[in-house]
């Protein structure tokens, strides 16, 4: 019996149906583990308090409403000002990682001096230690700069810790631009900066995009550990700690806590959303060289 | 026109502002936790070297016990994260309808910024109103609600599994990708042959996924190593130090307690044991290469 195919799928690409139930049963199983955390995550947004807080457990809301999704902006005003933040913090992040990494992915694509190997070797080696490995010596840095309860300390330390990744994504894309462009450019007499900046830049920045997102996401996600250890003032929270603020002093507020997560991933889900199509190829290409 | 001498200086011109930055960031702090971790740094304003006296206070049985369980929990979560990712891999491999828009459900726990997964799965292992203690309730399982969190072996497993639910899209999809290098006349000519396709994996797919499988774990194995967020969040390495990994420990240490120069001791070990990884690390990869080239 041939599921779902036609004369053109070829003999090794057709399934017995019991095969095919069992691919979606495995399918299914997989991606419930993945996504049972924001299916239950909508669902508890969705139910009042008082329902939230009965036993037995009961999976749907009997009398949902999307009521926490406006009450958590009274409970806490500043929610705004946090996704704001985060936005904010992941954006500098993302354009530090840039200036830094567009020149230093191109001379380790195009150039191959002595002593390169070993620093491209050292750029990956620092993708081995984690913020927080470093925290105690960050922290006085960052006092001694003045950067402490400021942006600052959230974007720089972060920022540092997303280079490994974005060299070696970026190095891998410039190695695939024909070397000959640049020779046909230098015979015509061009500096090497106008190479850099005319020839290689337009046609890379596809995968300058690419690592664009991936440096926002990594940014957009790890910012909890810095933001917790290196800022104290509430107005330049982060949306990871600033869900704390949900935490009351007997309950937490889970349905608005939970309408608050969402209504704080809404935005990066849907620049992630119309640009998942680069996201997946760029991904891959950097993973697998 | 690489060989001359403007060409050597652009080179090193354009990688400058990076090196410059992550010597000063991530170099400097390293050679800094070194340092400190043979003072009695704190808040105080002086401080003192003190030799090896943090080294002979911390190296005792707690802290051993610690560095144990650090291992375990990094093992069994990077395990999990294989052995899963590979399960994905296969079905999302699969020519069925539907497989590109399950390929994008794979990614949220990975996109969604830790911190919000890891507060909803909080909530699932609440004992009286969460999920996963609700539905063993309703299906009989356990007699009673089971808060997860509250008890140690429980909340061992439980930081292990959103460990593993974080990291899995990333593994998922790069195993994927790699089964797709593989050459598609491989599996016509055992398809030819008559190979079932449990034998075209167990000898087509999984030997030639394996060098991805092996970097992959090797990255893994580091990145879990450091894991932060997940424990800090749902444990905060309780109850009673159960989930406590040598990260947690070092943070209490430092950050808890101001105890910079002890924190600083714990870090080194730390690095130690990250240094090992990662000169592993290279070495596998620079085999996984020369075996690849001699094919």
């Amino acid at each position: 019996m041939a599921l779902f195919h036609d004369k053109n799928t070829p003999m090794i690409d057709r399934y017995h149906w019991w095969e095919v139930i069992a691919i979606y049963a495995g399918i299914f199983v997989f991606l419930f583990f993945l996504l049972a955390p924001f299916i239950e995550g909508f669902l508890v947004s969705l139910k009042p308090l008082a329902e939230l807080f009965s036993t037995p457990y009961s999976f749907w809301p009997e009398n949902g409403s999307f009521a926490a999704y406006s009450t958590m902006w009274e409970r806490v005003p500043g929610f705004a000002w946090y996704v704001f933040n985060s936005f904010l913090i992941s954006t500098a992040a993302t354009v530090i990682v840039l200036l830094l990494v567009v020149p230093a992915a191109y001379a380790f694509a195009r150039f191959d001096f002595r002593g390169m190997g070993l620093v491209l070797g050292g750029f990956l080696a620092v993708s081995m230690f984690s913020g927080a490995v470093l925290l105690i010596p960050l922290f006085r840095l960052m006092r001694s700069l003045g950067m402490l309860n400021t942006y600052w300390a959230m974007i720089v330390p972060g920022a540092a810790f997303l280079i490994p990744s974005a060299v070696w994504l970026l190095r891998t894309y410039m190695m695939r631009i024909p070397s000959e462009l640049n020779e046909a450019a230098w015979t015509d007499g061009a500096s090497q900066f106008y190479i850099f900046r005319r020839v290689v830049l337009p046609i890379a920045s596809p995968g300058i995009v690419v690592v664009a997102m991936v440096t926002f996401i990594g940014a957009y996600s790890q910012q909890f550990i810095f933001a917790l250890t290196f800022n104290s003032k509430t107005e330049y929270m982060p949306l990871p700690i600033g869900l704390y603020a949900f935490f009351g002093k007997q309950d937490v507020v889970w349905n608005e806590l939970m309408a608050a997560a969402f209504v704080g991933i809404a935005p990066a889900m849907i620049i992630i959303f119309f640009l998942q199509r680069y996201l997946v190829g760029g991904l891959t290409a950097g993973a697998l060289k | 026109m690489t060989s001359s001498r403007s060409a050597w200086i652009f080179a090193w011109a354009l990688l400058a502002p990076a090196i410059l930055y992550v010597l000063v960031i991530v170099a400097w702090p390293l050679v800094e936790t070194f340092r400190l971790s043979f003072t009695d740094a704190s808040l105080r304003k002086v401080t003192n070297y003190v030799g090896t006296a943090n080294y002979e206070k911390i190296f005792n049985e707690t802290f051993f016990g610690v560095i144990l369980r650090t291992f375990t929990w990094t093992f069994f979560s990077v395990a999990l994260k294989m052995i899963i990712g590979t399960f994905g891999a296969v079905l999302l491999n699969a020519a069925v309808p539907g497989r590109y828009l399950f390929r994008i459900l794979t990614m949220p726990p990975w996109i969604v910024p830790m911190a919000i997964g890891i507060f909803m799965w909080g909530w699932m292992y609440n004992g009286q109103f969460g999920m996963i203690s609700g539905l063993l309730q309703r299906f009989g399982l356990t007699d009673g609600p089971v808060a997860f969190l509250a008890y140690g072996e429980t909340a061992y497993w439980a930081t292990i599994v959103t460990d593993v639910w974080i990291g899995v899209p990333m593994v998922t999809i790069y195993f994927l990708a790699a089964i797709q290098s593989i050459p598609k006349d491989l599996y016509e000519a055992a398809w030819a042959d008559g190979a079932s396709r449990w034998t075209r994996f167990r000898r087509i797919t999984l030997p030639l996924m394996l060098p991805a499988m092996i970097t992959m774990s090797m990255l893994s194995l580091i990145a879990t190593f450091n894991s932060f967020d997940i424990i800090w969040i749902l444990t905060q390495g309780g109850p009673s130090g159960s989930t406590t990994t040598m990260i947690i420990d070092t943070y209490h240490t430092a950050i808890g307690s101001k105890k910079y120069g002890e924190g600083a001791a714990r870090a080194v070990v730390i690095c130690i044991f990250l240094s090992l990884f990662c000169l592993a690390y290279f070495r596998v990869t620079r085999r996984l290469q020369t075996i690849g080239g001699k094919e």
